[in-house]
Formats: C-alpha cells, sequence, structure tokens
C-alpha cells in the first residue's frame, strides 16, 4: 500500500513539471507526458523516501497548504527582520550558535525542519546530530535549549508532525 | 494586461530592493556565518519575488518560473548549510560579540551551558 501510494505520488509529480515546462496547454501533450510519467513511475527502481515516507491522509494534506502559508509568512517577516538589521546603523545583531532539539522522527521530516529553518533568514542549520541541530542564529534571545526549541522549531514542528510523522 | 505588467514591475523591483539590501548585508556584516545570513536568505526572496514579477508580467512564462522558484526553494537551504557547515568544520570563529558556540563546545566536550 505504503508502495503504490509512493508510486502514485511521482506520477502526480512527474505529470505536473511537465505540464509546468510544456505551458501553454494542450492535449496532446497532457496524453504524452501522462505516458512517460506512467513508464517511469512503474519503472522497478527502489522507492523515492520524498514520495514514500509522505503520508497521504486528508488531514496531512490540509495541513501541509496550511504549512506552506505558514512558511510563507515567517519567510516574509524574517526577511523584513535581517533586512532591518542590515540597515540599522548600529548593526544590532547578537549572533551565536544554539542547539535546538526536535521532536520529529521520520528522515523526511527532519529535511523538511532543516531546510525551513535554513531557508527563513536569520538562522541557517550548522550541523545535525540525533535528535539535536546546532543552529546558527541571527539573534540569539534565548537561554536555554527548551526556549531556543520553542523559538526556532515548534512553528514549524507543529505542522511537518503531521505531514512526515 | 497593462495592470498585470504594472504589478510584475512592482514585484520586480521589491525582489532587486531584497537583493540590494543581500549585498549590502554581505559588507557590513562581521563573520561568515553573519555574511551568509544577510547573503545566501536575502536573496531567497529576493529572487522569488523577481521571477514572480517576472511571471506576472509575461503569463506564458508562469509555468516554467514557477518550476524555477521550486528549484530555488529546494537548493538553496542546502548549498547554504553546506557552507556554513564547511566553515564550522574548517574552524572558522564566529565574529566577537558573539554570544556562544553550542556547536564548538559540545565537540569539545565542555558541560553545561547550552542544556
Amino acid at each position: 500500500m505504503k508502495k503504490l501510494s509512493g508510486r502514485l505520488l511521482l506520477f502526480a509529480f512527474l505529470l505536473a513539471i511537465w505540464l509546468l515546462l510544456s505551458a501553454p496547454f494542450s492535449r496532446e501533450e497532457l496524453i504524452a507526458g501522462a505516458i512517460v510519467s506512467a513508464l517511469i513511475s512503474l519503472f522497478p527502481f527502489g522507492s523515492i523516501p520524498i514520495f514514500s515516507e509522505m503520508r497521504l491522509t486528508p488531514k496531512a494534506l490540509i495541513w501541509g497548504i496550511a504549512y506552506l502559508f505558514v512558511f510563507l509568512f515567517e519567510l516574509l517577516k524574517s526577511n523584513l527582520d535581517v533586512a532591518f538589521r542590515v540597515l540599522h546603523p548600529k548593526l544590532p545583531i547578537h549572533p551565536g550558535i544554539v542547539k535546538v532539539k526536535t521532536k520529529l522522527n521520520s528522515r523526511m521530516g527532519r529535511l523538511a525542519l532543516a531546510n525551513s529553518i535554513t531557508l527563513t533568514p536569520g538562522t541557517i542549520t550548522v550541523e545535525t546530530k540525533d535528535e539535536y541541530f546546532y543552529i546558527h542564529w541571527i539573534d540569539v534571545r534565548a537561554r536555554n535549549i527548551e526556549e531556543t526549541t520553542r523559538n526556532i522549531v515548534s512553528k514549524f514542528e507543529r505542522y511537518l508532525e503531521v505531514i512526515f510523522g | 494586461m497593462q495592470d498585470l505588467e504594472l504589478i510584475g514591475g512592482l514585484l520586480s523591483v521589491v525582489g532587486a530592493v531584497f537583493l540590494l539590501l543581500a549585498a549590502i548585508g554581505i559588507i557590513r556584516m562581521p563573520d561568515v556565518y553573519n555574511r551568509m545570513q544577510a547573503g545566501t536568505k536575502a536573496t531567497t526572496l529576493g529572487s522569488i519575488l523577481f521571477l514572480l514579477g517576472i511571471g506576472l508580467a509575461n503569463p506564458d512564462w508562469l509555468g516554467k518560473i514557477l518550476l524555477l522558484v521550486l528549484f530555488i526553494v529546494f537548493t538553496n537551504p542546502i548549498s547554504s548549510h553546506v557552507l556554513a557547515r564547511a566553515a564550522h568544520h574548517r574552524g572558522i570563529p564566529l565574529a566577537e560579540g558573539s554570544v556562544r558556540d553550542c556547536l564548538s563546545d559540545d565537540e569539545a566536550g565542555e558541560e553545561g551551558g547550552c542544556e
């Protein structure tokens, strides 16, 4: 079952990329793309983790879309924050590398979390070790590991927990 | 049609402003990690807005533009993570005035501080 849903997702992903690439839309392109995508997704190679480890429940899907908006909002907010620090004459930064702890167990979930943290300006994931992430933070406000986790990780983790587990 | 072009142009300008801020950040920031904060990150929003602006001005290209945005979103964090990791492994110190460095502390086996 898990394998099948992984292949279905791969098929949808390939077809979506093909349709985006071959825009404007036409029926011939759709048919040709569907045939080739089906052949590729039926190919007997090992499953690709990003497709087989994602949960395909309606709840995960809705949270995935919500996550997209939460993420875009965070991206905008932190971009403005870093822009403000860059332009401020006193350069108000308090950089440092902090340690945070994640509850996520799946590889894809952790990958998504680490990449989300890196993509939002002000934080870069420097190293991961077991359940801990080491993060370079441009404005260290928190003292201990619980506070940093609450500040950096929790806002993404809530969603990723539902999507990837 | 005219309106879309106008909105697209405005978006491109905003994106270009973010790219300019990133360049200023690279000059002003004190060490390699902070430069990366400004240099690799402000460019994400900058290039995304810039590309979307072009996509709105030329709606035929919107599909390919969306693919480019996805490509940036998936590759940018990996490259900046690897750069930061390599810099830290190489032993490049944090700037003066940095609050703390938990990774070096943990590697040196020091107790407390980061828990």
